[in-house]
């Protein structure tokens, strides 16, 4: 086998065991979370509200609150991963060895991509036990689950280069990650805003993701899915080239 | 062939700090290398940039003739290093610890755990294989970390201060695994304030010191500048406050410990029998300092930048 294929499946694995060795930590907290989600929204507000877009409150909400599962689980296992291997300096393991930075970044981010993609099927299990889902665009919707955890992964990757202290990996999740995500139009549809608030909204990208991802599964939306797929595209192409830049800078590694 | 070659090499950290000043340094293939000096002298900082974790700021690097900078995949893969500092993921099992760089160096699974188990056995870690790094001891981790470097099978291996802060019995054991790989092949750098491990184990020296290299030459070499030695001699009995030894400069620390200067030019027959002639029986004796120490101590202090 090739010695770089070798490098790339041994980040992988390693990297996978770690995760699922703290699964109470990793996978079961946006279970729990979502299931509280789909509870208290969908099952006690939900039949209130009525249906939405023709369908009911539950099924609404059901694709955003898996997305936003995926990107926190992509975004939070890069940004953990490889600031914890800097703060113990065991990345020194891999700075020494002879390993192109870019399989360092598909190393990480693909490990990233597998928690999201892990992550958004355990979500999906339980969002099954209080509402049907069936998907209306199967290729869309595996596009948008992957295109958004590459991107967070991406994220992630180059919050990590940059912090200092441990409290620098929350900045990101708790004051851009977590309003985005609220005001992303999971639970309301953006329609229902008003004017300004709504023009406001269309510079979120996770409305976006939100909305392609709404789309694959229910076939509805609020935003023009190409839209989202070449945000999505165009911000991965850009977090790539600012990781390999850093990374061969030697950003946050080397002295 | 050059195991390493370092030309002008220069680094100037962020805050202006200058810790390298164009150093060039050789180190021939199959050579034990001790590379000394004092704190903050710049030795960490070469053995950074030779391994890629400090960036340079001007200067070439090769290792067996590739450059670190426009070959560096092919230059690192001769490398092993073994650090001054644990720097595992203490979590994880020793032997993953030596599994998973292998597979960094692009070593397969079944081979890399054959090479684990080899290491494993030989540094007495074997019984360790299962456990978290973190239940290890400062000397296991240390032989870990030896283990880790050489799992790729390195020609060039770079410790340092690989003993530093462990017991002699360990620091002795070291020494003899590193005298056995040295004689299969493996070229080795160390760094180490122990400077009885440089003149034990090794063969050539440079001394570094406030980012310049002041001394590059055999341990042989160095020790024959040493014209002055300071003997300790234990005596059965008190004797007499003065002694007849012309000559000599010589000094009672207690009424029967005799320290006795003695020059490159001057004989310890000479000695002897001046004391046997005075009656006086010697039980014991030993050098006062450890031979490189005060010429390390001497070449730091006197050598102009």
């Amino acid at each position: 086998m090739n010695k770089l294929v070798i490098a790339f499946s041994t980040i992988f694995r390693k990297e996978t065991k770690r995760f699922l060795r703290t699964w109470i930590q990793t996978l079961l907290p946006p279970v729990i979370t979502t299931a509280l989600y789909f509870a208290i929204f969908g099952h006690v507000l939900g039949p209130k509200l009525g249906q939405i877009q023709g369908v009911n409150y539950m099924q609404y909400i059901a694709p955003g609150l898996i997305m936003m599962a995926i990107i926190n689980s992509a975004y939070m296992n890069t940004v953990f991963s490889v600031y914890i291997m800097r703060f113990s300096k065991s990345i020194e393991e891999l700075l020494v060895a002879p390993i192109p930075n870019y399989i360092i970044l598909l190393g990480f981010t693909a490990v990233g991509i597998t928690r999201g993609v892990m992550v958004g099927m355990l979500v999906t299990i339980v969002a099954l036990f209080f509402t049907q889902l069936t998907i209306q665009h199967i290729f869309i919707t595996l596009c948008i689950i992957f295109l958004s955890a590459l991107l967070f992964s991406l994220a992630g990757f180059l919050n990590a280069l940059f912090a200092k202290k441990f409290d620098d990996t929350a900045i990101v999740p708790t004051f851009i990650l977590t309003p985005l995500n609220y005001l992303g139009g999971i639970f309301y549809p953006i329609a229902l805003l008003p004017t300004f608030w709504h023009h406001l909204s269309l510079g979120n990208p996770i409305l976006y993701m939100v909305n392609a991802f709404r789309y694959g599964i229910l076939g509805v939306s609020d935003i023009n899915i190409g839209i989202a797929f070449v945000l999505l595209i165009s911000f991965s192409i850009i977090l790539l080239i600012l990781n390999l830049y850093f990374l061969n800078k030697g950003k946050g590694l080397r002295t | 062939m050059y195991a390493l070659e370092i030309s002008a090499l220069t680094k100037v950290y962020g805050n202006q700090v200058k810790a390298l000043n164009g150093i060039n340094l050789n180190v021939q293939e199959g050579d034990f290398f001790a590379l000394l000096g004092p704190n903050g002298a710049g030795k960490s900082t070469t053995i950074g940039i030779i391994t890629s974790l400090v960036n340079k700021t001007s200067g070439q690097v090769k290792i067996f003739g590739h450059d670190l900078t426009t070959e560096s995949e092919l230059a690192k893969s001769y490398i092993g290093l073994v650090p001054q500092e644990p720097n595992f993921n203490i979590f994880e099992k020793t032997i993953d610890i030596l599994i998973y760089q292998a597979g960094y160096y692009g070593v397969p699974t079944k081979i890399a755990k054959e090479r684990s188990a080899f290491y494993l056995k030989t540094l007495s870690l074997w019984d360790k294989r299962n456990q978290p790094v973190i239940t290890l001891s400062g000397g296991m981790k240390r032989r870990l970390l030896i283990a880790r470097a050489l799992i790729h099978q390195p020609k060039l291996l770079i410790l340092d201060e690989p003993t530093a802060g462990i017991d002699i019995e360990i620091r002795r054991h070291m020494w003899d695994f590193l005298r056995t790989i040295n004689a299969q092949g493996t070229t080795i750098i160390l760094t180490t304030h122990y400077l009885e491990e440089a003149e034990t184990l090794c063969k050539n020296i440079a001394i570094i010191d406030k980012g310049n290299i002041i001394e590059n030459t055999s341990i042989k070499e160095i020790l024959t500048k040493l014209h002055l030695e300071t003997l300790i001699f234990y005596l059965d009995q008190p004797t007499a406050d003065t002694l007849n030894l012309p000559g000599f400069t010589y000094r009672f620390t207690d009424k029967t410990t005799l320290e006795i200067d003695i020059t490159k030019q001057q004989s310890l027959n000479e000695i002897f029998m001046l004391l046997s002639q005075q009656n006086i029986q010697v039980m014991s004796m030993r050098n006062k300092t450890n031979r490189l120490e005060e010429l390390f101590l001497k070449l730091i202090n006197t050598k102009p930048l």
